[in-house]
């Protein structure tokens, strides 16, 4: 749950910083329907690292195309 | 030749298209039709500005041009209007031409004669183009394409036609780089190409040309989400397509790809890591991925398809193909007929170093018989594609009254390649070591002061106060990798 939320809050905080409207975060939301360009993805994935210890897209085999499957790549390291 | 004169007569008759979002224009029409007119004579032997927002139009346009101008310069749809005297002074334009869509206009750039593009190519008067093979009365254009400088104003890069278009013309059937030999195009099939890239960037310039050469082109538009771009690619059956590995990895993200199947994937740009090509020939198990190593200054040096990141040894030292590649001063050095012939403008630079190379500072690695790309020595940053001096950035976060000195570099990052990260020495460092809410407040500051002067891409992604960076014997900041 500590992984779902510092995600949450580095979505919320990187589209408020660049300016981008975000929509409503669930499993199902799209990436790329969400509000947030490559660079957003970019700052967000960079800060998860500082806050989380780790990058997952390091080994990733498919990339995420979902918030859910976002939230699992993280979710599935820290365990 | 002109460009006019060696394409259309073959594109004509295997009816290939210029295809944009709203509409696709046959080549064969453009025999009988232009979006200049008759005013496409009062460019001869002019400097034209093509500062038109519309890429299609762009795309027609420059068809028309060359030969005509005697040099065009291609101002990128994003091209900051401050920019604009700097472009058009250095190129000593003396025309602007834009469109209903152009994003500035011709005061901006200090020019007073302008004209302005048709959004649709208009019948001619006439009835019919002027007929080819007048090679008389030909120029041979130059094409300046632009890219980012230290300062923040960009360089102009002068190419021609035939510089443009060394990495595909002239091959032998055979070649594996002659556009009709392409991975997937079959006898009689002419090969739909596009990019992620604008044209008017050099990556974006090479599938143009490739495609007024050998087949159609589907072009990106800017602002049109990746999942209906990549729609719009598969509706239009494009079968060779490019883009940095930055849009790969935002095609990949989008889900779209999976309903795409193209016979040839290229990626320039950026450093193509094993990640995105494994992930690529995961989702396009019929595709060629190829990585090239290409840049606006040096031209096209390589281009890769074992699927493997870097090159391998044995590509170095050799001339296949005019292409000489040098490693011995531990960047890559390229001297080939696809290099540009100068940087515009008074006081400019040489381009080519005293042996010929061109040497844009890629460091390499050489590991079990490969060379890698490690950086950038001067540090320049590569965001997505779009590259960012640190010395720009730095200046920037300097001037921040609390700020004592700052180091700007790359960051390893698995969806831009690289982001921009600042180490920020404050005035009073040594006495306050450790980070405090006063320090949180600087942070936003700068941040705040980045987002106002820079664009999104140079705006650091993180800021470190440290106690102090490391200086060399000479003064200097050490930059790592320099």
């Amino acid at each position: 749950m500590a992984v779902r939320s510092t995600i949450t809050t580095l979505f919320q905080e990187v589209a408020r910083e660049q300016q981008r409207q975000l929509a409503p975060l669930s499993d199902d939301l799209k990436l790329l329907q969400c509000g947030l360009d490559s660079l957003s993805f970019a700052l967000i994935v960079a800060r998860l690292e500082d806050a989380l210890g780790y990058d997952p897209f390091d080994t990733v085999e498919s990339f995420p195309v979902t918030f859910g499957d976002f939230v699992k790549l993280y979710e599935a390291r820290a365990t | 030749m002109a460009l006019w004169d060696s394409v259309i007569g073959a594109a004509a008759a295997r009816g290939a298209a210029l295809i944009g979002r709203a509409r696709a224009v046959p080549l064969a029409s453009l025999a009988r039709a232009s979006c200049l007119g008759g005013r496409l004579e009062a460019l001869r032997g002019r400097s034209v500005m093509v500062a038109i927002g519309d890429q299609l139009t762009a795309a027609i346009a420059l068809l028309e041009l060359d030969g005509v101008a005697r040099r065009m310069v291609l101002c990128t749809p994003d091209l900051p209007a401050e920019h604009l005297p700097h472009v058009a002074r250095t190129a000593q334009a003396d025309v602007w031409l834009g469109d209903a869509t152009s994003s500035a206009a011709p005061e901006a750039a200090g020019l007073d004669f302008a004209i302005e593009a048709d959004p649709a190519p208009v019948p001619l008067p006439g009835g019919a183009r002027r007929p080819a093979g007048k090679a008389e009365s030909q120029l041979d254009t130059e094409w300046v394409l632009l890219t980012s400088g230290t300062t923040g104003a960009p360089k102009l890069v002068a190419h021609t036609l035939a510089s443009l278009t060394s990495a595909f013309v002239g091959r032998e059937p055979g070649d594996s780089d002659s556009p009709r030999r392409m991975p997937g195009a079959g006898e009689g099939a002419a090969p739909v190409w596009s990019t992620f890239y604008d044209i008017r960037r050099y990556g974006g310039l090479q599938i143009y040309l490739r495609a007024l050469h050998a087949g159609s082109l589907v072009l990106s538009s800017a602002g049109e989400a990746t999942t209906d771009f990549l729609a719009r690619a598969a509706a239009a059956g494009v079968t060779h397509i490019s883009g940095t590995p930055s849009h790969w990895r935002k095609a990949l993200m989008s889900g779209a790809a999976e309903r795409f199947s193209p016979a040839y994937v290229r990626l320039s740009g950026e450093i193509a890591d094993q990640g995105i090509l494994d992930a690529l020939r995961a989702a396009f198990p019929r595709a060629v991925v190829a990585h090239a190593f290409a840049s606006t200054e040096a031209g096209v040096g390589f281009e890769v398809r074992d699927g493997r990141a870097g090159f391998p040894a044995t590509l170095v030292g050799t001339s296949e193909k005019g292409v000489e590649l040098d490693v011995s001063r531990g960047t890559l050095r390229i001297k080939s007929p696809g290099n540009a012939s100068a940087y515009l403008g008074v006081g400019a630079p040489p381009l080519n170093d005293a042996e010929g190379f061109v040497d844009l500072g890629d460091r390499l690695e050489l590991r079990e018989g490969r060379y890698y790309f490690v950086g950038r020595s001067g540090g320049i940053i590569n965001v997505g594609g779009h590259k960012v001096h640190p010395e720009e950035v730095e200046a920037v976060i300097n001037s921040h009254p609390r700020v004592r000195m700052s180091l700007v570099r790359s960051r390893r990052n698995p969806i831009t390649g690289a982001v921009v990260t600042a180490d920020v020495v404050l005035a009073d460092a040594m006495e306050n070591p450790r980070e405090t809410a006063a320090d949180e407040r600087i942070r936003q500051e700068i941040l705040d002061a980045c987002r106002a002067i820079l664009a999104a891409h140079k705006v650091p992604a993180t800021i470190r106060f440290v106690p102090a960076l490391e200086m060399s014997p000479s003064g200097k900041l050490v930059r790592p990798g320099a």
